[in-house]
């Protein structure tokens, strides 16, 4: 049994709204929003605004990795973000209700194109020495596989890790793979296949049951899924 | 000089502390009135005892040993006290029971998630009281506290602990897989619950869909209908039981804020039948929860049913401000 939390103190009503994210999954996204009949072109454009009323719907840009802290808080109502975000934020409660296809990558663990560190260290060491953006899933794999492994946080450009000797390998998300290509690194395992997520806070799933189960309807239909 | 207080923990001071006593009275008023009595019972049991009723191995996320070497646990609900407490020192009253209390209670937090530590409970425990009438007066009660907190316009979600679980064995998936499927509509995880069913084989397809999409019902009455045309003996019978709590709620002319929600699960291991949540639009968390937990009493020797419900009151007490301050803006308008 874990903890209560402080309340957040973000009201619904009015407008749904709607946690949109920016960076990779953003166009794609706007492409979604726009086939379920949204008007997106304001976001197209290069507003520095982050909230865009638009018919029915508040649409809030953010990264990726806050949508969960804001949709979980009821500050977003519904929310889209990858499923590498809500792995490694396992821990917040959103309800998560539909796949939505794109933005397909892989989690991966790398290493330098014929280095054999990695193995050595865990045949000598006991364990390896692992860079990643993603300690939670990172830690998680390792662990689910047996072996031990010491993982680095790092927040920049992981590839530069083994390359520097800062680690071993790396745990990290690919989608074309022409990254680690040029840094001379290579994929050795793949942990999980991540798309784009529909979330929902779980009050605004109960109170605001019509909207969300008519967005969540339409937007199945727009990706196929 | 910073003096530090463990996390998860706080001071309430003056201020904080005349509106959360005012809400603590006006709960206690409501339940009195109701004709429930209050009750304290120790912050540290045995742990062996608590463990009992939660039907766990390990109770609370805090224990310790007390002078004497005894494992003790700081509560981390109040439900189960309440249940030891009834089996021992009610044994002969006549029935049903009905008990209230404003407690503190402790559970352990995840770090950096501004989770608390040590957190006050409202609720009420009425035992000896059956479906479905024993579980239509813990919502009135309920209705009648939130009313007294001014939360008008909070929802209460009403859904069944067992038909999920009943559901899945019907189809064979039992044990851990079974688990695995419950812990994931608990939280609501429509993606990898398909992804669970999908790979376990044995359920196909159209059953697949019907849980999923039992999952998504929420609503009035209606919501019974949709369900029993999705079909299946656990369905019927657990809509049948919504149904029956439902009907005696209108009868009391109780049932207008009350949402039925087939999708409704909760984590705590003792409830069967009737579950509750309830919500306020002016908070994006659940302000508590309860149900019928017919089974918890027996695991002290005493076999009643029972049901109750349980709010954060330092939550509602943060809905109270959100609900004061949406009338003083519609005010300025």
């Amino acid at each position: 049994m874990t903890g209560v939390s402080r309340v957040p103190r973000a009201r619904a009503g009015g407008r749904l709204k709607v946690a949109v994210p920016r960076g990779a999954l953003f166009a794609e996204t706007l492409e979604v929003l726009e086939k379920v009949g949204i008007d997106v072109s304001e976001l197209r454009g290069d507003s520095r605004s982050l909230v865009f009323d638009v018919d029915d719907f508040e649409l809030v840009t953010m990264r990726p990795s806050d949508v969960p802290t804001y949709v979980e808080a009821g500050a977003a109502d519904v929310g889209i973000t990858g499923k590498d975000v809500l792995l490694e934020q396992a821990d917040r409660v959103v309800y998560e209700l539909l796949d939505l296809g794109y933005g397909m990558c892989r989690m991966v663990v790398a290493a330098r194109r014929g280095d054999d560190s990695m193995s050595e260290a865990q045949r000598r060491l006991g364990g390896m020495r692992i860079a990643t953006k993603y300690p939670r899933i990172a830690e998680d794999f390792f662990e689910s596989t047996g072996r031990q492994a010491e993982v680095i946080d790092v927040k920049g450009s992981v590839e530069l890790a083994p390359l520097v000797g800062l680690a071993d390998g790396i745990v990290d998300l690919v989608a074309t793979g022409r990254t680690l290509a040029e840094n001379d690194l290579e994929v050795r395992e793949e942990i999980v296949t991540c798309t784009a997520r529909l979330v929902a806070n779980r009050v605004s799933h109960k109170l605001r049951a019509a909207e969300v189960d008519d967005l969540t309807a339409k937007l199945r239909e727009a990706t196929g899924q | 000089m910073i003096h530090p207080i463990p996390p998860g923990t706080r001071d309430v001071l003056p201020d904080e502390m005349r509106e959360l006593r005012r809400l603590h009275l006006s709960m206690v008023d409501v339940f009195e009135r109701f004709g429930y009595g209050e009750v304290r019972t120790p912050t540290i049991e045995y742990d062996d005892v608590i463990a009992q009723g939660e039907g766990r191995a390990a109770a609370g996320a805090y224990r310790f040993f007390d002078e004497q070497g005894a494992l003790l646990a700081l509560r981390s609900d109040m439900t189960v006290p309440i249940a030891r407490l009834a089996a021992t020192r009610f044994s002969d009253a006549d029935m049903p029971l009905r008990l209230c209390y404003v407690a503190d209670a402790y559970r352990a937090v995840r770090p950096q998630r501004g989770q608390m530590r040590e957190f006050t409970q409202a609720g009420v425990e009425l035992i000896g009281a059956e479906a479905p009438g024993g579980t239509a007066e813990v919502i009135e009660v309920l209705e009648a506290a939130l009313d007294a907190a001014g939360l008008t316009r909070a929802v209460i979600g009403l859904g069944d602990a067992d038909m999920h679980r009943q559901l899945l064995e019907g189809w064979g998936v039992e044990g851990e897989a079974c688990d695995v499927a419950l812990e994931l509509l608990a939280r609501h995880d429509l993606v990898g619950l398909e992804a669970h069913l999908i790979a376990l084989q044995s359920v196909n397809e159209a059953d697949r869909r019907t849980l999923v999409e039992l999952s998504q019902l929420r609503g009035g009455r209606e919501a019974l209908a949709e369900a029993r045309e999705l079909g299946g003996p656990a369905v019927q019978r657990a809509t049948m039981r919504i149904q029956e709590t439902y009907d005696a709620l209108d009868e009391r002319g109780a049932a207008d804020r009350v949402q039925i929600d087939l999708g409704l699960l909760r984590d705590l291991g003792y409830y069967s039948g009737a579950i509750l949540e309830v919500y306020d639009p002016a908070v994006g968390h659940i302000l508590g929860g309860g149900g019928r937990y017919d089974k918890l009493m027996a695991r002290y020797g005493a076999d009643l049913p029972a049901a109750g419900f349980s709010l954060y009151l330092e939550r509602v007490h943060v809905a109270q401000m959100e609900e004061e301050r949406i009338l003083r803006a519609e005010a300025q308008q």
